[in-house]
């Protein structure tokens, strides 16, 4: 089993910490061999950001994902760019909050969570969007234990914010419910 | 292995290896893709009882690991391209002063500024040849996060053992991707300079009677001796041309030479049968592993080559293995820099194709297989 995760939006929005979180609850909690790459720009606010994790049960050469088989796009310009690349079948969850403009693929499940609104409204900071994002993805992708990717936020966030992260966390969750699974 | 299962980047597994092979002093000043390293070692050196310094350039980087390392310290820097171009003259200095020092280069796409946050293999040549002069040097290219922490731990074994400076050249995908590893636990053997057996009155900082690499005092320990870049005789004094000054260079030349069988380092894969070698380095050996097993799906007999040594390059042990093969492919992020010395090993029998890549972006897969597929069709 082999699993590439793609995770994009722009510069600040956390989608490299929320990388490896995700990559964290793989690889330690779980014990999966998992690789985790960045791309991103000079900038640290703006321009555009991608996180990729692969979760595989053998070896992993290339570290980079081609065809995601789970796409979190959390801006309209990388849904523009990236949604062309997820495979037949794959996974898609946009912030309904930013990506308006939809065309996917009729394969694709494809399922929207204002991820960001969410984030001010029920947990008070739009910060933590990536988390809530978190929750969602993995709700609808299994990829990794809830339990360990609780642990995986709890490892990575900074002292003092671990009640509001897990509250990210169950909001994104319980989110792809409302929306459709 | 037992250990500690860890995600980490390659930048914090160079950190790692560096303080497991006692890394006492770092010097440096910040750049991307290399900045993670001098971030952590703020932090753990000074913890770790050594002591972490940051100059006001690369040019002054480089002058202060010298230094501490003549006081004896084990001592490093890191930096990317522009500041490698700024430390090459002061690189020529520990080599001629026989001075123990790792640099890391994580490279970046130049030249110049280029692209600060995207990989290349654009510094290959300069990590050999960059500062002036015939001088020995060792350099080690990892391509995963594991092999980050342990050929730090080399880079630091040989430098010291040798008494050369040795570069770490490593990228900025290997450098901030992250993998799962394990480190192992527990202490592990590590080498150290060899130091002066006599007393400081009949200490001659350069003396060649106890071996092609002579025991290094350190300043402050009473052994007072004489240290210069200009070519010197045993006391560590000038001399002018000649035989001294030619028995000098040879001595230098001969310590990474003579050990070049032990400085190898080439992993292969898939090569018992292969037609098509595949001989790649750093991150872009990543794509070709991967191409290597998707073109024996197809049936072709491809073969996958990887040295971690990039210089000493292996000449031999390439040519030995390349002996049954039709085709060579040199997958790298520059213009063929390491193309060149593969047709020179082989001496020009075998046809190597290079696949290059230099637009900032880590080489596909199928890049380096398109090549493979191609030359099938030529097998």
């Amino acid at each position: 089993m082999k699993i590439g995760v793609r995770l994009a939006g722009e510069g600040g929005q956390g989608l490299i910490l929320a990388g490896m979180i995700l990559a964290e609850a793989a690889a330690v909690e779980e014990g999966k061999n998992t690789v985790m790459t960045q791309s991103y720009g000079p900038e640290s606010r703006g321009g555009a950001s991608k996180a990729e994790v692969i979760i595989s049960d053998s070896d992993i050469d290339y570290p980079k994902v081609q065809n995601p088989d789970v796409l979190l796009v959390m801006s309209q310009e990388a849904y523009d760019k990236y949604s062309p690349d997820l495979r037949e079948g794959g996974i898609l969850l946009y912030d309904s909050s930013s990506v308006k403009a939809l065309n996917p693929k009729p394969s694709v499940k494809c399922v929207g969570v204002p991820l960001t609104e969410l984030a001010k409204k029920e947990v008070g900071r739009a910060l933590v969007a990536n988390i809530v994002a978190l929750g969602s993805l993995n709700e609808l992708s299994s990829l990794v234990s809830h339990e360990a990717l609780t642990k995986a936020v709890l490892g990575r966030v900074p002292r003092g914010t671990e009640e509001m992260n897990l509250k990210a966390l169950e909001v994104g969750r319980r989110a792809v419910g409302h929306c459709g699974k | 292995m037992s250990g500690r299962v860890r995600l980490l980047q390659g930048n914090e597994a160079c950190v790692e290896g560096a303080l497991r092979a006692g890394l006492k002093f770092y010097a440096g000043y910040p750049i991307t893709p290399s900045t993670e390293i001098a971030e952590l070692l703020a932090e753990r050196l000074p913890k770790a009882g050594g002591v972490f310094i940051q100059m006001e350039d690369e040019i002054g980087s480089i002058a202060a690991v010298i230094g501490a390392s003549l006081a004896g310290l084990k001592s490093m820097t890191a930096t990317s391209g522009p500041g490698f171009s700024l430390m090459q003259e002061n690189i020529g200095y520990a080599a001629m002063a026989e001075v123990p020092c790792v640099i890391v280069n994580v490279q970046r796409m130049g030249p110049s500024t280029g692209l600060p946050t995207s990989p290349a293999q654009g510094d290959v040549m300069q990590a050999r040849w960059g500062c002036h002069g015939d001088h020995p040097v060792v350099v080690l290219c990892p391509s995963s996060v594991e092999e980050t922490f342990h050929l730090t731990i080399s880079a630091f074994d040989i430098s010291e053992a040798l008494r050369i400076p040795v570069i770490l050249l490593s990228d900025e995908v290997i450098a901030h991707m992250r993998e799962r590893v394990v480190l192992p636990e527990g202490d592990i053997p590590v080498r150290s300079r060899p130091r002066p057996t006599v007393p400081p009155e009949e200490y001659l900082p350069y003396d060649s009677s106890f071996g092609d690499v002579p025991p290094m005092a350190s300043f402050g320990d009473g052994y007072r001796f004489h240290v210069t870049g200009l070519s010197h005789d045993e006391s560590g004094f000038p001399v002018g041309p000649g035989k001294t000054t030619g028995c000098l260079m040879k001595r230098l030349l001969g310590k990474v030479e003579s050990r070049r069988k032990d400085l190898v380092n080439l992993s292969e894969e898939y090569t018992d049968d292969a037609e098509i070698l595949v001989f790649s380095y750093g991150s872009p050996a990543r794509s070709a592993l991967r191409a290597v097993r998707l073109a024996r799906e197809e049936g072709i007999k491809a073969g996958f080559l990887k040295t971690s040594t990039l210089w000493p390059f292996p000449s031999e042990e390439l040519a030995e293995r390349a002996r049954k093969a039709r085709f060579i492919i040199v997958p790298e992020m520059n213009s063929g820099q390491i193309r060149g010395e593969v047709e020179r090993s082989l001496r020009w029998d075998i046809p190597v194709i290079p696949v290059g890549r230099l637009d900032g972006e880590l080489m596909t897969p199928s890049e380096v297989l398109s090549a493979i597929r191609e030359a099938a069709g030529r097998v």
